[in-house]
């Protein structure tokens, strides 16, 4: 009862408390670039979730072994492996979506959220709660992510896409808002208002008054 | 010819930091100061080329004939992070201010996006020798123009009223998206 307990506060910590993006501003290069459209914002999300979950096991597993001078350079070959790994799925199974990440598939292994997660968690804790604190970050990481892109995409292209990574013949496509189109958020700079509205709505979330505290949860 | 657009491309059309959003958390982490802002620039632009040349030759010389390319991250990311050791003491050595006043962000260079990113470009592109040493330094100098902008901007902004919640990093954000806006006028020229 008590161990699951502090899961769920593992899972916790990892959505709201510390949340990659929000909190730490982790990762805010994968978060720019590739939120153009919710596929790849979600096709990102399970990239990373599929890293961080390998290498927190296998760096939790090698946690004892591993000499404490030169745990950064193991780490990142740790990281490094697995990005190439993944990176030889996608572009065998989902040849689309690897393509339209590009280049940020591989710069997962600089993501500051992987080595920092090994780093702060994985080499100080057992598999058991190194996993669930892959699942905790991954997921917020993920969900910020494609809310971001969400909003990103209708406010650009007045519509929602969704293809199946597979075989992108299926898709549908949803209109959402045919009156209002600012197609500037599609692109870098309209990337760069967005997260700075962002980060300002967090601020005025962490500082809101006191008695609202309690309502909100 | 085709070095000269490849060059300006670089530093202006797809700029590393407002284009190709590479290097993003040291953009907005070290920018507070225009002194810090270009020390960081100078580090980043001299592991740049260092770690653009190695990671080339390492490719084209070593794993091709070894036919083992499907190896190259995991080679760059160790090329990178002892080339930022390298540094890191070079710098504690010779100019420690400037050390002092980098702290955090002289290791973090090794998870600097751009370095890794400009040294996959380069081997996904295809670029030859010259190429990929134009495009890191072009890439390096796009950097140190927009942190330079950028940083003596911030510098003013603190003493501006800014919306309560925008202040420090959402305001900082906006400016960059200001910027990036003002960049898009360099795209037809190439």
């Amino acid at each position: 009862m008590e161990e699951k307990v502090k899961f769920k506060n593992i899972i916790k910590t990892g959505v709201f408390t510390e949340n990659p993006i929000l909190v730490s501003a982790l990762g805010l290069c994968p978060l720019l670039a590739v939120s153009t459209r919710v596929d790849n914002a979600i096709g990102m999300s399970f990239a990373v979730f599929a890293v961080l979950l390998l290498s927190n096991i296998t760096i939790s597993l090698i946690r004892k072994l591993v000499p404490n001078e030169i745990r950064i350079p193991i780490f990142i070959i740790v990281i490094a492996t697995f990005v190439s790994c993944i990176e030889s799925l996608m572009k065998a199974f989902t040849p689309e979506l690897h393509e339209s990440l590009g280049i940020f598939i591989p710069l997962i292994v600089v993501n500051c959220l992987i080595l920092g997660r090994a780093e702060a968690f994985a080499s100080k804790n057992k598999v058991l709660p190194s996993i669930i604190d892959a699942v905790g970050m991954s997921l917020g990481f993920g969900l910020v992510l494609i809310v971001f892109s969400l909003v990103r995409e209708i406010i650009s292209t007045q519509t929602l896409t969704f293809s199946n990574p597979f075989n992108t013949t299926q898709s549908f496509t949803l209109t959402l808002l045919p009156e209002l189109k600012i197609s500037l958020f599609g692109q870098a700079a309209g990337a760069f208002f967005a997260l700075g509205v962002m980060f300002a709505i967090t601020a005025a979330f962490h500082n809101r008054p006191k008695k609202e505290k309690k309502e909100v949860k | 010819m085709a070095l000269i657009s490849l060059g300006f491309g670089a530093i202006l059309v797809s700029n590393v930091l407002l284009s190709q959003f590479l290097g993003i958390c040291s953009f907005i982490g070290v920018s507070t100061q225009k002194k810090n802002a270009i020390g960081m620039s100078f580090a980043v632009i001299f592991v740049l080329v260092l770690a653009s040349v190695v990671t080339w030759c390492i490719y084209h010389f070593l794993l091709i004939p070894l036919g083992i390319n499907y190896l190259d991250q995991i080679v760059s990311i160790l090329v990178i992070a002892t080339l930022v050791q390298f540094v890191e003491m070079f710098l504690k050595k010779f100019i420690p201010k400037l050390y002092e006043a980098l702290g955090i962000y002289l290791p973090l260079i090794t998870t600097n996006c751009a370095i890794l990113g400009v040294a996959t470009t380069n081997i996904q592109n295809n670029y030859s020798f010259i190429e990929a040493v134009v495009y890191a330094v072009c890439i390096g100098v796009g950097y140190l123009l927009v942190m330079f902008i950028f940083s003596s901007i911030r510098e003013k902004i603190e003493v501006a009223p800014v919306p309560k919640y925008f202040k420090g990093i959402p305001v900082a954000f906006v400016l960059a998206g200001v910027m990036a806006l003002a960049f898009y006028g360099f795209g037809g020229i190439f």
